[in-house]
This record gives C-alpha cells, structure tokens and sequence, in this order.
C-alpha cells in the first residue's frame, strides 16, 4: 500500500470514529477491532498483515490526527509479540483484543530468587492434575505485578530432562488465591517490582503457550523484544495538554505505566547534571575534579558516538560489528562514573538524602540508584561473557549443569525441591 | 559525523591493508627500525606514487588526491596497525596541514605537490620544552636582518624524523608574534642531531639553528598553533586507534592458542572480561578518532575557522588524543599481561607496539593536558552562550 492511501484511509477511519470525549477503553475496542491498533499483525488477529513500514505510517497518521492508539505500555507488548509468535488460535484470540484495548495488564515471571543469570535454571515447578497445571515456587523482580491481571510463567514440568528442555511457558491468571503479589523495597527507596509467590496456584491446560518442554524458546522470544517495551514506556508521556476524557484516562494509565521508571534517569548517572552542578558549587574551578569531570565527559561522549555508528552501521545495510554489542556495558562504567563525579562535585552534601540533599533529593537519588544499572537486564558479567564468547569468539565455560534438571547442583530453597 | 564509511573508502582501506601487510610485516618493521634513518626508499616511493598516500588529502591542483581528513585518516589508522616505518606522519600529515594552514598560494604552489608526490620530505618543529605546543613555549626567535633576510636563531626537540627531512617548518617568535618558517636541511647555521627514542620506529631530532636563513610563511591565522595542534592530534588519534586494534587482536589469537590446566586460557573468565572490557575501550577510542577526523573535515579551509568551529575542533581533537593515548597504552599494557613472560621478551612483537603507546601518550601532550584543553574550549563555550 503506498504511503498516501494509507494516510487516506486512517485519516477517513479517524474522522468517522474519533472522539476526544470517549472513555479510553470504548475508544480502544474500536481501535483494536478495525485492524488499526496493530497494522503489522495478522488480519485474522486484530490487525491488518502490513508491513512494519506500513505500520509506522498508521501510528504517524494517529499522532498527526492528534488520536489516541492501541495501548502499549509496559509488558502487554511482550505477551502480544510472544503469543503471536508461539500462541494457539485460541489464546490469541482471548488475549490480544484486552493487551490492545489496555483492559488487561501483564507481567513477566521468569527470574527467581535462585535463578537470575542462570534464567533457564528456574525451579518453580507446574504439575498436571486433571486438566489444570498446579503451580509451586516464587519468581522476583516482577515489574507491575502488582496491576497485573495476567502473567508471563515459566515454570519446570520436567524435572528429568536437561534444564532448558523441561521449562513451560504458561499463562497464568494473577487474580486468584494461590497467587500472591508483594512488593519488593529497593535500597534506593522505591519499589519498581515485586515478588510472587504461588502456592498451589492453578493454570488451565489451555493456556499453555507452544509446547510442553519449549518454554525457553518462548521465553527468547519475550526477552529479545524486551528493551523495545523499555522505549516504549518512556517515550508515552509526550501528549498532555489534550482535552477530553480520553486524554484524562491516558495520563492516569502513563502514571501508573511511568511509576516504576521515574527513577531510572538516576539510574543512568544524570551525565546532564554535571555541568550545571560543578557551575553552581564552583567545582568547576577545582583541576582535580576538571579532570574528573573531563574523563566523564569523553566516556559519554564515546559511548554515545558508539551507539551512532551502531545504528548507522544497521542503517546502511552493514553487518553488525562489535559496536553494536556495547551499549549495555558502557552505559554501566557511565554511570559508575558519573556517580563517583557527582560525589566529587556535591562534597559534604552528597552524605544527605530527600529534600535537603542537593537539587531535592535527585543527586541523592543518583548516588544510591547507580548501582542498579551494573545488574538489571543483564549483570555486566554476562554481558562480558556475550562480547568475549559471542564478538570476540572465545571459548565458552566448561559448564556443570547438563543431564537431567533433577541432578544439576543448585541453589536450594523452599520450593526447589525437584524430588518433593 | 563518520558513523559509517562509504563503499569506496572501505576499499580504500583495504588496498592500504593488503600493501601493508605485503611490504610491512614486523620483520621489516624490525630491520628498519634498526637502520639510522629509519625508512626505506623503494617503499617510500611506492607508498607515495603508486598508493599516491602522501598527498591523499592534498587538493588536486596541488598534485595531490583531492580527498579530506576521513582518507587521511583511514591511512594514518593503517599505518598505525602495521607500525609503518617512514615519514609519513611527519612529512604528508603534519607538514602538508602546516603548509596548508600557513603558507600562501604561491608558496604552497612551491612546496605541496613536492610533498605531495613523496619527492620532498618535510619535518615540523614546534616543541622546544613544553608536552603541549603554545606560543608562550616558543623561544627561537625569527630575526630580520638589513638585506631582509630572516634568520632563525634558537633550538627545537622532538623534531619527528627531522634527521631524514629535506625541509623543516619551524615555529618562531617574530615581533609580530609567532610564525612558521621554512628552512632546507642542508642550511648554514642548523645542525641535527638524532635523538635516541624509546620508540625506534618513531625517529626524532634535536635541532640547533644560529642564524639560519629562513622564508617565512606569510599566512599566519591567529589560531595557528591550535588548529595545527588539533590537526596533528586527531590524525595521531586515528593511527593509535591502528595499533590497539593489532594489538587487541594479538591479545585474542594468543590466547586462545595457549593452554594451561588443560584448557585454552582465553575459556577462563578472568581472561575473557579482560579481553570484553578492552573490545569496550577500543571501540568507544575508534569513535573518539573518528568524530573527530569527521570535524576536521567538516571545517574546510582550516585557515579561516569561526570561533565555533575552532572550539569544537579543539574539544574534539583533544578529547580524542586523551581517549585513544590512554586506550592505546592500557591496550599495550595489557597485551603484555595476556601473553604472560613470553609478552615481556624482546622477540615477541608486543613491545614494538607498546612503545609506539608509550611516546605516542606524551606526543603533543599528555592526557591530563588534553582533557583541560578540552573542558577549557567546553566552558567556553558555555559562558559565551550565557552570555549571549
């Protein structure tokens, strides 16, 4: 289709169907149900078979119309992408109308407190009886499970084969007594994720996603998408200052969808900060601390320009080199840097938190949050290993953990008990 | 800015790589550094004409290639990778950026496609004591006399293969302030005298002049030294960026042949982290290089630069030679350590490259040096715009 008919037709679609003073959810259904909320997906599933091209061109003649789309924050676009890739008939029509329309929250429950590199070596375990699977473990690091009305399992149904063939992958429904969601306090004050707990927790058969004992190709699929549904939460903010009940609903759902991400600019180091701040306390004056905030200045730099070439490199059509394996690692030394300059900078005053730390509470909030950034999605360890194994082309580890699951020595804990 | 290089420039690249891996294997790297002058002839010439490499970035009028900063750069990185023993940098990128920068038409008409074509070899000379080239370290003095004549008196270090150089364009203060001035080698009044360098494969020279007859270069933009000193860093930069990856790929191979406890050394983490951080490092070097040849070439006529090209140009050019020197030498470093006892012996290669780091870490100035140069021309920046 070219760009103009597509244009045509959604800005038709639109002027048919838009109105500012809908509820969110009334406007949504109707925006899943004609096929445009998700052009790229199939016809058969709420979408219209386009091509990602095509698709951008769809949600560019919303935001030129000024109209609200399918919902898409935080992990609903996970289970989209992982349903229409692994999912039967049936789940993907139960599911993907309710991620679109935002009815439905999701959330992820992959790592354990046993299992966090090491994903594939989860312990939670599911159990047939009948036609339900019985679930049994805690997984952690949940982000909005809390709002959460559905969740991305993966749980062990074969504890005799090697690790990653006995996982499952499942859809389990949040809302019911076996389930239950906690919040889990950071040392940085905020509580962006939680805890599950299942006991006895009940998944009907028919929502099982793939096959019995592919849940870790399930699972690839989900975490390959996921530092996209990161952009995504971040860049939704951008509409306020529209009227109608519409748009009052939409700020509540970014509120919500936005929560657990406020602290994350801290997380990275705030590079944007230094300058201003060695200004205004006149460390800039101070050689030792020009010299700190200099080396800080051209890791930025570099790690920013690396990225570029990264992008340009895909953009012309070049085979991806290394420097489009670096990102993570040198957003990490960035921010471990940018932390100890912050330090250097604030003196005496980088001992205090909350309102009467320097620029209320942010620098604060820098120093005890960079910390993170070294282990979410990924420690920098196992980012070396990929760039050493996977870019340089080392050796792998001698591994310890083939042969049946239930012989793999592992951390034990109440429910990793394979032989319980 | 370079985030990718065309088609032609990568096959550019490649030819330079296969005639150097051709003509400058380590064995020939050793056997020149060994020799006094440092350089051999026929493959001088055959770098200079038919690779045509010392007058790529030269205008075409001129005699050179009509191409900018990027080919130089992409040349400088090459050479940087095989050690290239000859005067390249001295004569086709420092002399040819001092000419372009400060000599009039007719004089560049004189001396650049000499240069350009390889036939004449140049040697730039500004260091007297100071690491970082300024005005205020520039002592020899550009007298004229009653038959107006100029005539350099004073002496000059560091001189890059200054014994070798047919020509030598001199930093000098005159009443009018500092200038360049050429003089031929063979001059009354100068002597040269090689200095002994760390790195053989950089030759160096001390020169002594008294009342050496000299021709000014008439075009002397304020901001002479600065440009020629951001210009002389970022090629620098692009040649380290050459040998970090040599040696970062040295490292790799090794380690991966050497087996101990019944395993290949490059399988344990402690190696393999170290060889992930160093890929980190170089590549976030390889950008600093490569932005910064993209705004030196980004800013045309370097004579005639506006006050926010200059400042961008100086930030840019010494965040790049602080990045990559530290980059290279912790590269070099390294290397050493991954090869274990063997990596400390005269006759494995690593310590040709690691003292190619070592001189090239101090060469125009040290890092500290450039990250105050940087943030300085950043501030400055800063309070100009306030102030606006």
């Amino acid at each position: 289709m070219n760009e103009n008919r597509i244009h045509t037709e959604v800005t038709q679609w639109l002027g048919q169907h838009w109105d500012p003073n809908m509820d969110l959810i009334t406007w949504r259904s109707l925006v899943a149900d004609s096929g445009w909320g998700a052009p790229s997906w199939p016809a058969d599933y709420y979408g219209k078979g386009m091509s990602p091209q095509d698709a951008a061109m769809v949600e560019q003649a919303f935001a030129e119309y000024g109209a609200v789309g399918a919902a898409q924050s935080g992990v609903r676009m996970l289970a989209a992408v992982t349903l229409l890739a692994h999912g039967s008939h049936e789940q993907k029509q139960k599911y993907l109308r309710g991620i679109l329309t935002g009815e439905d929250q999701w959330c992820q429950l992959f790592s354990e407190p046993g299992s966090g590199s090491d994903l594939a070596g989860a312990t939670t375990r599911a159990d047939l009886r009948g036609d339900e699977w019985i679930v049994n473990g805690q997984k952690v690091w949940n982000t909005s499970a809390h709002h959460a009305q559905y969740g991305l399992l993966l749980a062990r149904t074969d504890w005799d084969a090697p690790k990653h063939q006995g996982l499952t992958y499942f859809i389990i429904n949040m809302e019911q007594p076996g389930v239950e969601v906690r919040q889990l306090a950071q040392m940085n004050g905020h509580a962006s994720f939680n805890e599950v707990f299942m006991t006895d927790a009940v998944v009907n058969r028919d929502d099982l996603v793939g096959v019995e004992g592919g849940g870790w190709q399930c699972a690839m699929t989900t975490l390959a998408n996921e530092r996209r549904s990161f952009d995504r939460a971040r860049d939704v903010g951008g509409r306020k200052a529209r009227k109608g009940k519409i748009f009052s609903d939409l700020e509540e759902e970014f509120a919500i969808a936005n929560e657990p991400y406020t602290w994350y600019p801290q997380r990275a180091g705030r590079v944007d900060l230094i300058m201003p701040r060695a200004v205004e306390t006149g460390a800039i004056n101070d050689p030792a601390t020009r010299q700190d905030i200099a080396r800080l200045h051209i890791m930025a730099e570099c790690a920013k320009w690396t990225g570029d070439r990264a992008k340009a490199a895909a953009k012309a059509g070049k085979p991806q080199g290394p420097e489009g394996s670096l990102g993570k690692l040198a957003a990490s030394n960035v921010a471990r840097l940018a932390s100890r300059v912050h330090t250097a900078i604030s003196g005496n005053d980088a001992m205090l938190t909350g309102p009467d730390s320097p620029m209320d509470g942010t620098i604060a909030e820098i120093l005890v949050s960079t910390p993170a950034i070294s282990i979410a999605g990924g420690t920098d360890e196992i980012q070396k290993n990929i760039i050493a194994e996977r870019v340089l082309g080392l050796p792998k580890e001698p591994r310890f953990d083939d042969g049946p699951f239930r012989d793999v020595r592992r951390n034990t804990g109440p429910a990793a008990d394979g032989t319980n | 800015m370079t985030l990718v290089f065309t088609p032609d420039q990568d096959q550019f690249r490649d030819s330079i790589q296969r005639f150097l891996k051709d003509k400058m294997p380590t064995t020939e790297v050793r056997r020149l550094m060994a020799t006094q002058r440092g350089f051999d002839d026929d493959l001088w010439q055959q770098a200079s004409q038919q690779l045509a490499l010392t007058g790529i970035h030269i205008s075409e009028d001129l005699g050179g290639a009509g191409f900018g900063a990027i080919e130089l750069a992409i040349a400088c990185e090459e050479m940087g990778r095989s050690l290239f023993c000859g005067p390249y940098f001295s004569s086709a990128v420092l002399s040819a950026y001092a000419l372009m920068l400060a000599a009039d038409q007719d004089q560049q008409e004189q001396w650049l496609p000499g240069l350009a074509s390889g036939d004449i070899r140049a040697s730039l000379a500004i260091t007297e004591t100071a690491t970082i080239w300024s005005a205020a370290d520039i002592q020899t003095t550009a007298n004229t006399s009653g038959d107006g004549q100029i005539r350099l008196t004073g002496s000059k270090h560091f001189v890059i293969d200054g014994q070798t150089a047919d020509l030598l364009i001199v930093a000098a203060q005159s009443p009018s302030g500092v200038g360049l001035y050429l003089i031929e080698s063979d001059a009354p009044g100068l002597s040269i005298s090689p200095l002994n360098t760390m790195d053989p494969t950089r030759k160096m020279a001390s020169l002594t002049m008294a009342d050496v007859p000299a021709i000014e270069l008439s075009r002397s933009p304020e901001s002479l030294l600065s440009t020629l000193l951001s210009a002389a860093c970022i090629l620098l930069a692009n040649e380290m960026v050459g040998g970090a990856q040599q040696l970062l790929q040295s490292s790799v191979e090794y380690t991966q042949l050497r087996y101990q406890f019944g395993r290949s050394i490059a399988s344990f983490q402690a190696i393999k982290h170290r060889l992930a951080d160093l890929l980190l490092d170089v590549e976030l070097a390889r950008s600093a290089a490569y932005q910064a040849a993209q705004t030196l070439a980004d800013c045309g006529d370097l004579a005639q630069l506006s006050q926010a090209q200059q400042r961008q140009l100086t930030e840019h050019a010494s965040l790049a030679k602080a990045a990559v020197s530290e980059t290279y030498l912790k590269v070099a470093l390294e290397t050493i350590q991954l090869h274990g006892g063997i990596g400390f012996t005269w006759e494995n290669d690593t310590h040709l490259w690691f003292k190619r780091a070592k001189a090239s870490e101090v060469l125009f100035g040290t890092p500290a040096e450039h990250r105050e140069r940087m943030l300085s021309a950043m501030t400055e920046a800063a309070t100009k715009e306030n102030a606006a």
